[in-house]
């Protein structure tokens, strides 16, 4: 058994876990964080996607322990209160959703992809950076349409800022 | 319609819980005291079980119970069942085999459960299930539905001699063969459709709670007919008695079909529960996915269509073979049968049609309905041939199909099917109009000189949805009724609850079903809410496949909701002093029409609880229920154009352009609409393209059984997509809606191929068309 301390969406957290704990079942199980999902076991279907110290993981490729001492935020800690992130107000708008499963992971990694082009965005990269995220309802049509138009977004309110 | 109402183009109400990740699924349920199960699969193909050791098992850390076959018969529970009866063209029944929930002599399948472990954590209960001594006894294994038909084939079932569970016949064979001998042309095909395991993002799981004070099950399942489970596990599995067992379907995500069947697992999680003393959760991993949930397709067809010397089709003759798996899984039968054969005629006038089908056990997961369901199988074989006998008569694609397009309805097809409504060549017009069909020619060229081969391929679909009139699919062999239920609840205050039995997986069935309340009252969208998904709350359903909800499920509310509008309207017209028959409702408000005398409708509302004013005789409360049952399928029909380039080095095929043009009838909200239709043609694409379910012959293993080994398609895999709608309303329901969920796996996958071979100049090519396959095809000459 670890001991392992983070900061979880602004909150420190702790807890006692088997050394061979997924972060992922850390913050489902120990912490009731159940926005982050389990799709697959190998890493392919991205809807585990949290941030870790600003970048996008998947949390069932690591254990709970590699994560102790950094700054996890997840699907609940991407906006504060009541508020969307312009990323999952775009996923709503451009019904960009539809079971709901894939879509925290989804978010989380579009929100990554955008931080990292700040240049902004084409469809072809939005679509060749959605390698490691899988829907099966979407057929990714309208995924990409919400990435592109929260990225314009974004652009336009830090331009504004 | 209003900014709300039907036609509007809503953002979706249940979408803030998603996104916020506040959805509730089953594995993000907790009970008090729920402990975690595990279960014990067969490694083999085909094996006897010789014994089961659970004593190593049940020692290790945190087990609580390890529960095996012998145990679950003792207290009979019972075989899982098919539940439509198919009977052979000689008569006979089909020949259905035992399927216990756990495993008790015989493996036949791998992944088949022997046994489950419940212990205090998920990953104790695997590391005890993996000390479970279980002694096979291995035997010969067949994969293949031809080659177990074959004398000396490993037998499954000793139910099913030669492991041929029917042989079903549909249509007219002499008249068929007649047209054949006699034709001016026939094209001839060797038709395969590949097995596709459905894959929905959310696996499988379910949690089952024995409460002993209340002598009292409930089981949370990730399902698409929580209803359906509920009477299937009272009636047939002796779970327990409908009174006692309360099944919730809470988020689901995804379903494709997959999810309308029960499963061993929730049966046995409920029975273990009981049996442990504890609440007990099992959550399959993505590999338990691959090799349990119900496969879709696997059927291979040897096909005739006969032309007279005008290029009009005069025959169609099948013969296809159903690889079924090891099991018949609960709606199996009807797949290659009602659901596939009746559907042959496509959108072609077809005066003879005969299909014969077998279908057939194989040491594989059980196959069922995945994403249209027989239709799909049907729609491959008709516009592969149909494009084929284009190309050898040399008409071009549209010109055959249009020329022996169906214009005249009602139109009764040979198999079964009367078609209400439609409109063919508009459907064909808009396709060939948004892809720029006449400028391909053009677009070929241009690809040719930068060393691309490009291809043109069409496809014109028809479904059977609105599944089903009850009486019609009862006397060919359904074991239940098609109907839906729903009850309309306008609250004291004004506000209305929908209790539906149709289940949404990601349809938005909170939204558009709203929006129909919305529409019919004038009040806002936000004051309706849409309750599923629970057999507590809403009395019995029949749930969502089959592209049901909007034909079937929406018209059991617009049918509730007439008779809430009727006895509002006699409040209204009490409050008003007025005839009944001059109150209208707009606005949210009920007027006596043509003056300025109005009630709200929350006024309205409020009068019938009070019940201090109310007409004469009249029962306090506004709540109305309904039942539809639909007098007819409905046909939705449409045409995808698919535009591909073939890179002739490595034979990798890019989707270059890919267009739909649909005919669902009348719309609720188009934005869902086209969702829907986007993610149908991926899957339809990736069946095409990239999925392939493999099982190795000799040993029976499932080769591809993980998101490394099987390819789901993925962003850049897939182009955007090209749609539209056009619209000749279903005759024979009320919101004349004929559904569109599974219209685009059902119509892209021929538009692939066809665009290929037309790309590649080779037609022999089969599903998926991997770069491998492709480049073969292109030298094989």
């Amino acid at each position: 058994m670890s001991e392992v301390s983070m900061v979880v969406n602004g909150r420190e957290v702790s807890g006692t876990v088997e050394d061979r704990t997924l972060l992922v079942h850390f913050l489902r199980e120990n912490l009731g964080l159940t926005g982050t999902h389990v799709g697959c076991d190998t890493s392919q279907c991205g809807a585990c996607v949290v941030h870790m110290d600003g970048k996008a993981v998947k949390s069932c490729s690591m254990l709970a322990a590699q994560a102790a001492g950094s700054e996890v935020v997840t699907i609940e800690g991407l906006a504060p209160g009541a508020d969307l992130h312009p990323v999952q107000a775009a996923f709503k708008e451009h019904h960009g959703l539809q079971c709901g499963f894939c879509t925290p992971g989804m978010i989380m990694a579009a929100v990554d992809m955008i931080d990292r082009h700040p240049g902004g965005l084409d469809e072809k990269t939005v679509r060749a950076e959605l390698e490691g995220n899988i829907c099966r309802c979407t057929g990714y049509h309208n995924i990409v349409k919400a990435i592109l138009a929260a990225s314009e977004a974004m652009a336009k309110g830090k331009k504004a800022a | 319609m209003g900014m709300e109402g039907i036609g509007a183009r809503v953002a979706r109400k249940e979408d803030r819980r998603f996104v916020t990740g506040a959805g509730r699924y089953v594995d993000d349920m907790v009970v008090p005291g729920m402990k975690h199960a595990a279960f014990v699969r067969s490694p083999h193909a085909h094996a006897e079980i010789k014994g089961i050791d659970v004593s190593a098992a049940q020692k290790k850390p945190g087990v609580i119970a390890v529960l095996t076959g012998k145990e679950l018969k003792t207290d009979g529970i019972g075989n899982l069942i098919c539940g439509w009866m198919i009977h052979s063209k000689d008569g006979s029944p089909m020949n259905m085999g035992a399927w216990s929930p756990l495993a008790v002599d015989k493996v036949r399948y791998v992944g088949d459960a022997v046994a489950i472990v419940v212990a205090d954590t998920k990953a104790q209960a695997r590391d005890a299930a993996e000390a479970v001594e279980v002694s096979y006894d291995e035997k010969d294994a067949v994969t293949d539905a031809a080659a177990a038909l074959k004398k000396g084939a490993p037998q499954l079932h000793p139910e099913a001699a030669n492991n041929l569970i029917y042989d079903w016949e549909i249509g007219d064979s002499a008249a068929a063969d007649k047209a054949i001998a006699s034709a001016a042309h026939v094209t001839t095909m060797h038709i395969v459709n590949n097995r596709l395991v459905p894959n929905a993002m959310e696996p499988r799981a379910a949690l089952g709670h024995y409460d002993k004070a209340e002598d009292h099950y409930t089981c949370w399942t990730t399902s698409q007919n929580p209803h359906v489970a509920r009477l299937v596990m009272s009636a047939f599995y002796n779970v327990a008695p409908e009174n006692k067992l309360r099944v919730i379907a809470p988020d689901v995500g995804g379903g494709f079909g997959s999810k309308i069947y029960i499963y061993p697992e929730e049966i046995v999680c409920l029975w273990a529960s009981k049996k442990s003393g504890v609440p007990v959760k099992w959550v399959a991993d993505r590999t338990e996915s691959f090799l349990t949930d119900a496969h879709g397709r696997d059927h291979v067809s040897e096909v005739k269509l006969a032309l007279d010397k005008d290029n009009k089709i005069t025959a169609l003759k099948v013969d296809t073979i159903a690889n079924f798996g090891a099991y018949m899984s609960l709606f199996s039968s009807a797949v290659p049968t009602y659901l596939y054969a009746t559907l042959l005629s496509g959108q072609y006038v077809i005066p003879a049609i005969h299909c014969n089908v077998r279908a057939v056990y194989t040491n594989t997961a059980p196959v069922d309905a995945y994403r249209g369901a027989g239709r799909p199988e049907a729609t491959y074989l008709l516009e592969r041939t149909i494009e084929t006998a284009a190309r050898e008569v040399g008409l071009s694609p549209a010109e055959f199909r249009s020329k022996n397009f169906i214009r005249e309805f009602p139109y009764q097809t040979p198999v079964i099917m009367n078609y209400d409504a439609g409109d063919y060549e508009t459907s064909l017009k808009a396709a060939m109009k948004a892809a720029d069909y006449d400028g391909f020619a053009a677009r070929r060229d241009a690809a040719k000189k930068k060393g691309k081969l490009r291809g043109i391929g069409m496809s014109c679909y028809i479904e059977a949805c609105g599944i089903a009139p009850s009486a019609a699919v009862g006397s060919l062999g359904a074991g239940v009724g098609l109907w839906e239920s729903a009850e309309v609840r306008v609250n004291g205050v004004g506000t209305i609850e929908v209790l539906t039995g149709s289940h949404s997986h990601g349809q938005g069935h909170e939204t558009t079903f709203a929006q129909l309340v919305s529409d019919r009252f004038g009040v806002p969208l936000d004051s309706v809410s849409i309750v599923h998904g629970d057999t507590d709350k809403v009395q019995m359903g029949m749930g969502t496949y089959g592209s049901r909800s909007g034909a079937v499920g929406m018209s059991a509310i617009a049918k509730a909701l007439d008779k809430v509008e009727a006895k509002a309207k006699k409040i209204a017209a009490h409050l008003l002093e007025a005839d009944e028959g001059d109150i209208v409702i707009e606005n949210g408000e009920l007027k006596v029409a043509g003056t300025d005398k109005t009630v709200p409708w929350f006024q309205m509302a409020l009068a019938a609880y009070t019940a201090h004013n109310l007409p004469e005789g009249m029962e306090p409360g506004l709540k109305e229920g309904a039942f539809y049952d639909p007098s007819n399928f409905t046909f939705p029909a449409g045409c995808y154009v698919c535009e591909v380039e073939v890179d002739p080095d490595t034979g990798d095929t890019e989707i270059v352009q890919f267009v739909a043009a649909d005919d669902f009838g009348n719309i609720i909200n188009p934005m869902i609409v086209e969702g829907q239709v986007h993610g149908g043609i991926a899957q339809g694409v990736g069946q095409a393209l990239l999925e392939g379910c493999q099982y190795d012959a000799g040993s029976g293993q499932l080769v591809t059984a993980s998101y490394m080994d099987y390819t789901m398609p993925r962003a850049d895999d897939l182009p955007s997509f090209k749609v539209s709608t056009s619209n000749t309303p279903c005759p024979s329901n009320p919101l004349g809606i004929k559904g569109c969920g599974e219209a685009g796996a059902i119509g892209s996958p021929p538009a692939v191929i066809n665009a290929i071979t037309d790309a590649i100049g080779n037609n022999d090519l089969t599903m998926p068309a991997t770069p491998q396959k492709v480049w073969a095809a292109l030298n094989a000459n």
